[in-house]
């Protein structure tokens, strides 16, 4: 009953961030917004029993990427035309268009009746369970994320190295 | 409306809001973010789907996917101050002769 609850309030919040973020004029607050959803998700994905999944959320999503964004932001010149204007010319399509996703959304949801029931907290999915078998049956794909990272780093010293030739 | 239901309809909703922020934003940090939430959108989709499963290859790919989306961000934040340093904004107006 708790968890039902739980559920419902955390949902809330994550579509109240994501409104937030489309209504809101400055990027810090459209960022504190997103980073708002993002707990509600973890929020969410904690009550539904998936803990590995909330811990990554909180850990890598809002310890990391939106901590990198905030600075990004506070690098940057808050006199700039688009903090004070905030959409684009294409105001009227757009929310027309989001009227339809979301309608036909409805109607599919509608159409296609439940798709299948989970109980918050039913079955709890240890760090254990995930780890032995992460290290077990998928430590190529590790191997391969570890690559990739690892490309991740060389591109950013790259365009580092671009921006300083820009600079000279 | 079952739990199922009420999260797959909560990750489309965020994926479309997501969307419409990108088409609709002019600030390019914005629409970055907008992306993000898209991605956030997806992943409690994968998350329900592989709690009903109950499988650990699914909660494989979320891991997965969340290496990929910090990595890109890693990527993304220094290319947009690299284009704010070039051009002095954010607006996205300013950028059309990236156009072929």
């Amino acid at each position: 009953m708790i968890g039902q609850a739980l559920l419902w309030f955390f949902a809330a919040g994550a579509l109240a961030g994501g409104v937030a973020m489309l209504v809101l004029r400055h990027p810090m607050h459209v960022a504190l917004s997103l980073i708002g959803t993002m707990l509600s998700l973890a929020g969410i994905y904690a009550a539904l029993g998936v803990h590995v999944v909330a811990v990554f959320q909180v850990l890598i999503y809002v310890g990391a990427v939106m901590v990198f964004m905030v600075y990004a932001i506070m690098l940057l010149d808050v006199r700039d035309t688009s903090f004070t204007s905030r959409y684009s010319g294409l105001l009227i399509p757009g929310v027309a268009g989001l009227a339809l996703f979301i309608g036909a959304l409805v109607y599919v949801l509608r159409r296609e009746g439940p798709v299948g029931d989970i109980a918050p907290g039913a079955t709890a999915f240890r760090v254990e369970r995930f780890s032995v078998d992460f290290l077990h049956e998928y430590w190529l794909h590790f191997e391969l994320t570890s690559v990739l990272l690892l490309a991740a780093v060389v591109a950013a010293i790259a365009i580092l190295k671009a921006k300083r030739r820009g600079d000279g | 409306m079952d739990n199922g239901q009420l999260l797959v309809a909560l990750g489309a909703v965020l994926f479309a809001l997501g969307f419409a922020g990108l088409v609709l934003r002019r600030n390019v940090l914005v629409m970055l973010m907008c992306m993000e939430l898209m991605l956030n959108g997806v992943t409690l989709c994968l998350v329900v789907f592989a709690q009903q499963a109950a499988s650990t290859a699914a909660t494989v790919l979320v891991f997965l996917v969340f290496v990929v989306a910090a990595a890109e961000i890693a990527i993304a934040v220094p290319i947009v101050l690299l284009l704010a340093r070039h051009k002095h904004t954010l607006d996205l107006g300013a950028y059309t002769d990236l156009k072929g």
